[in-house]
């Protein structure tokens, strides 16, 4: 007997809560738009933040309400946009493929007697927090000697959803086949090294010094100095210096590699040769801690 | 004085997470930033008010019916609807505070944290008002722990532990040292 009405009262309160909630269901009832997950499957689904929304389905939201254009998905690329385009019923935009670029040509190269060969120079030891903002606040800007270098503590390889951007002899180094140019590294970056540009360039100009001449060179071998010897030579006008900086105007540039050759600190990088000194000579060490202690 | 002592032991002497090990599934699994910690602390705590409200009237019948022995599936069933019912309530009056609770809601069904409440008011035999006392001193208890464990969490992110203690097993010691700690308050008692 006793068993019956056990049964029979969770029964009871299961059918109460059963009912209450499927009430509930209709009185809090919330219209949906089916396109919302449409725009969903288009994206990558990866939350990079790329975009500026806080995950993919922000942004597919925003993009429902036409409150942000199709295009702003870098890492889905054209794909996504077009088929974004088609959803929304608006005209679909060609968008180019960026990836980022690490500002900073400073890897560290010793010889066999612990003597820096090659880069950036360190001027002190830190042993403080293993993070790029942590170790750029301390006194005198972190260990580094240039205050606009890599620190190389990989605060930008922690932000990257892909895999595509690593610490190689103390400076971050980008993997072009798997950046997406979602700039997550970008925003983590306290010296604002990283920048879009467009993937498959010869030439790279590499540094972000903004210090004269004399102060870049006591402070990185490979640093630039302004000397504009590049733009002079530059067929196409490409190349400007401006704030002892040189930079490359990609719309003009024919990725001739001229100017790789003229540069005096070897700091313009034509990838179609080795930059680096003979491997044979020297002794790298991988590891930033290595270098800085 | 048996306001305060509830109060002191639900948040330190007897924190349902730091010394009861309970609900440590959350307890680990939100505790990467300090905001969804937050987040889902307060989720928690709102839900263990309003259960053990909703789970003292089902205790009474349970009681008057002396099927008392019925309680842990009678309150699974409570808890389950009531995250149900906070969640659709969430989604059409607050989807901003949906939106950042996300999937924590519905995962507070599974912590066990929420039932051992309720369990307790019971045994207990707790008036309306302290079930409700207890339920809510509870969840602020879970929050502390799980607020304190994340800003923890934060910090040691940033740290360089070797190879092998990286991510998880350095998270464990943490929360290991945070029990330890918690121990200390065992001898706290009032009234």
């Amino acid at each position: 007997m006793e068993i019956l009405v056990a049964i029979a009262l969770l029964g009871g309160l299961s059918l109460i809560f059963g009912l209450i909630l499927a009430a509930a269901s209709k009185v809090f009832y919330v219209k949906t738009d089916p396109r919302l997950e449409q725009l969903n499957d288009c994206l990558p689904c990866a939350n990079c933040g790329g975009c500026g929304y806080a995950g993919c389905s922000s942004y597919a939201e925003a993009v429902l309400k036409g409150e942000a254009p199709i295009d702003r998905c870098a890492s889905g690329g054209n794909e996504s946009a077009q088929a974004m385009a088609a959803i929304m019923g608006v005209e679909a935009v060609e968008v180019t493929r960026k990836v980022a670029l690490v500002r900073c040509s400073g890897e560290k190269i010793y010889n066999k007697d612990g003597n820096l060969i090659y880069g950036a120079k360190t001027k002190g030891t830190y042993e403080g927090i293993h993070d790029c903002l942590a170790a750029s606040k301390v006194g005198g800007r972190g260990p580094l000697a240039c205050k606009f270098g890599c620190l190389g503590y990989g605060s930008c390889v922690k932000a990257c959803k892909y895999g595509a951007i690593s610490i190689q002899n103390g400076v971050a180094v980008v993997d072009e086949d798997l950046c997406v140019g979602c700039m997550a590294c970008a925003a983590a970056c306290p010296r604002d090294l990283i920048v879009p540009v467009e993937p498959g360039r010869n030439v790279v100009i590499a540094c972000n010094s903004l210090a004269k001449g004399a102060v870049t060179t006591r402070g990185c071998t490979v640093g630039c100095v302004g000397c504009g010897l590049c733009s002079k030579i530059c067929p196409n006008g490409a190349i400007t210096v401006t704030k002892n900086l040189a930079t490359i105007d990609y719309s003009k540039c024919d990725n001739c590699g001229l100017c790789a050759t003229v540069c005096p600190k070897k700091l313009i990088k034509d990838s179609t040769v080795e930059h680096l000194p003979d491997p044979g000579l020297v002794h790298s060490r991988n590891n930033p801690d290595a270098v800085v202690q | 004085m048996q306001i305060v002592s509830i109060i002191i032991a639900a948040l330190l002497s007897e924190n349902y997470v730091l010394v009861k090990f309970l609900g440590i599934c959350p307890f680990l699994g939100v505790s990467k930033r300090i905001n969804a910690a937050l987040g889902m602390g307060m989720a928690v705590t709102f839900v263990m008010a309003l259960t053990s409200f909703v789970c003292y009237f089902v205790y009474q019948l349970l009681i008057m019916l002396n099927l008392a022995y019925m309680q842990t599936v009678a309150f699974i069933l409570v808890i389950a609807s009531v995250v149900q019912l906070v969640e659709m309530f969430l989604k059409k009056k607050i989807p901003g505070l949906y939106k950042a609770l996300g999937v924590y809601l519905p995962l507070i069904t599974t912590n066990c944290a929420v039932l051992a409440v309720v369990l307790t008011n019971a045994q207990k035999d707790y008036s309306l008002l302290f079930s409700i006392l207890n339920g809510t001193a509870s969840g602020l208890g879970f929050t502390l722990a799980i607020v304190l464990f994340s800003s923890l969490r934060e910090r040691v992110d940033k740290a360089t532990p070797p190879e092998c203690f990286k991510g998880t097993p350095i998270a464990l010691i943490a929360a290991g040292l945070l029990a330890l700690a918690f121990m200390g308050f065992s001898g706290m008692r009032i009234g």
